[in-house]
């Protein structure tokens, strides 16, 4: 019952809003929109289980006194002071103080941090690209080739050196790399479509945990 | 010389935190990225409660209850989530997982096949035979339909790769490279972007070197 029960329910919701995208009527209309609405309600509460389980590892952490216990509390603070500020701040409470706090931590400590996350990362794929990049094989070639001249193509630096460059990275964008994109969707389409009718049906159960047993 | 608000000065000191892993990793970086965990975390649930749960369900009960008591329903099956921390009762969240599972599929089939496999194949076939772009436009065309069949034929595996459809794999790959190259360059330059962007607020904000 454990788990004839889960499966029964993906059953049917799965075969009825599979038909009901078929169904072109104000009530089909009603039913999805209503269904969006209840699913965003829903999967909020998934938050709880996320967020549960960050404290969780961290609370763990600081309490055994694990190596480097003490950024766990660094963490925690930034999700009481984060969270806290941007719940007394919203909609529901409107605390003007909050907000305006909530406002400045993200455009000054959460933006800037989360930027230069991922700029530390060019000099990461810079030295991952010099390794892949050793036109070793025909085709290392032509994936170097492209990936030079799409980043030629986009810089100011590229027109000066030829000012054919940027017409021929378009090029290279709306054709060869359309192509390669359309059938990689193709694929992940049919892959996807594979993947939610094997869960509906019952077939892929490996949600279920214990590995579908 | 140097900026008076003490929020740029906050800004500049996270970000130099940040690419202070660059030379290795230190005390100083695990700070700005626990910091960086947490306040994430904490700026999704702000979100998750300002954006979602107020509007779609707080907002709605408080407002008429008697004609929106059926938003209950979704938020106790959401509700099941928490008897994950509930070792006895965990089988529970399988119940929240199963609806989410259930009309995320539901939902996802019909637009997956339309937008994914549909309208690309469409998109493909009429830029192909769009005879109004012209001698190079219609070439360009063609050409891209060639790379979207022979870029599916790499992907066919029920059948060895030999003959005219190792041929086809083969050019396949070849548009595969450059849309692989293509990406990687697209994603290059918008990190590089980013990293601009950095260096410009500590050189411009903060130590007002560029004005």
């Amino acid at each position: 019952m454990k788990q004839k029960l889960p499966l029964l329910i993906v059953l049917v919701l799965g075969i009825f809003f599979t038909i009901q995208f078929f169904v072109p009527s104000r009530a089909s209309e009603v039913t999805y929109q209503t269904t969006l609405q209840w699913w965003l309600v829903m999967s909020s509460f998934a938050m709880v289980l996320a967020l549960g389980s960050l404290i969780n590892h961290h609370a763990l952490k600081i309490k055994r006194r694990k190596e480097g216990w003490w950024n766990s509390w660094v963490t925690l603070a930034g999700i009481a002071v984060m969270g806290g500020l941007g719940i007394l701040g919203g909609p529901s409470f409107r605390m003007g103080w909050a907000n305006d706090a909530y406002t400045r931590l993200f455009l000054f400590v959460q933006a800037p941090m989360d930027s230069a996350m991922f700029a530390i990362l060019a000099f990461y794929m810079a030295s991952a690209s010099y390794r892949a990049f050793r036109a070793r094989s025909r085709e290392a070639t032509v994936l170097l080739v492209s990936g030079f001249v799409v980043m030629l193509g986009i810089i100011p630096f590229g027109a000066m050196l030829w000012h054919r460059i940027p017409d021929i990275a378009e090029w290279v964008m709306m054709v060869p790399n359309m192509a390669s994109k359309r059938g990689i969707l193709f694929g992940i389409g049919l892959g996807a479509t594979a993947t939610a009718l094997k869960i509906i049906l019952g077939i892929e159960r490996s949600w279920l945990g214990g590995g579908g047993k | 010389m140097f900026s008076h608000d003490p929020w740029v000065w906050i800004a500049a000191i996270m970000t130099l935190a940040i690419f202070s892993f660059l030379y290795k990793e230190n005390w100083f970086y695990r700070i700005a990225e626990h910091l960086f965990v947490g306040m994430s975390a904490g700026y999704a649930m702000a979100r998750a409660w300002n954006n979602a749960l107020v509007p779609n369900l707080f907002n709605p009960l408080f407002a008429d209850f008697g004609r929106n008591w059926p938003l209950l329903i979704p938020a106790l099956i959401g509700l099941l989530y928490i008897f994950r921390f509930v070792p006895k009762f965990s089988h529970l969240i399988l119940i929240p997982i199963a609806v989410g599972l259930g009309l995320g599929s539901g939902l996802s089939i019909a637009p997956t096949i339309q937008t994914d496999i549909i309208k690309q194949m469409q998109s493909a076939i009429a830029d192909a035979s769009n005879v109004s772009a012209g001698g190079w436009g219609l070439a360009w065309g063609i050409l891209s339909f060639i790379g979207v069949l022979t870029t599916l034929s790499y992907f066919f595996f029920s059948r060895e790769h030999k003959g005219a459809l190792k041929v086809s794999a083969s050019i396949g790959i070849w548009f595969l490279m450059v849309g692989f190259g293509a990406s990687f360059g697209n994603t290059v330059m918008g990190r590089v972007s980013l990293l601009i962007g950095r260096v410009q607020f500590l050189l411009t904000d903060w130590i007002h070197v560029i004005r």
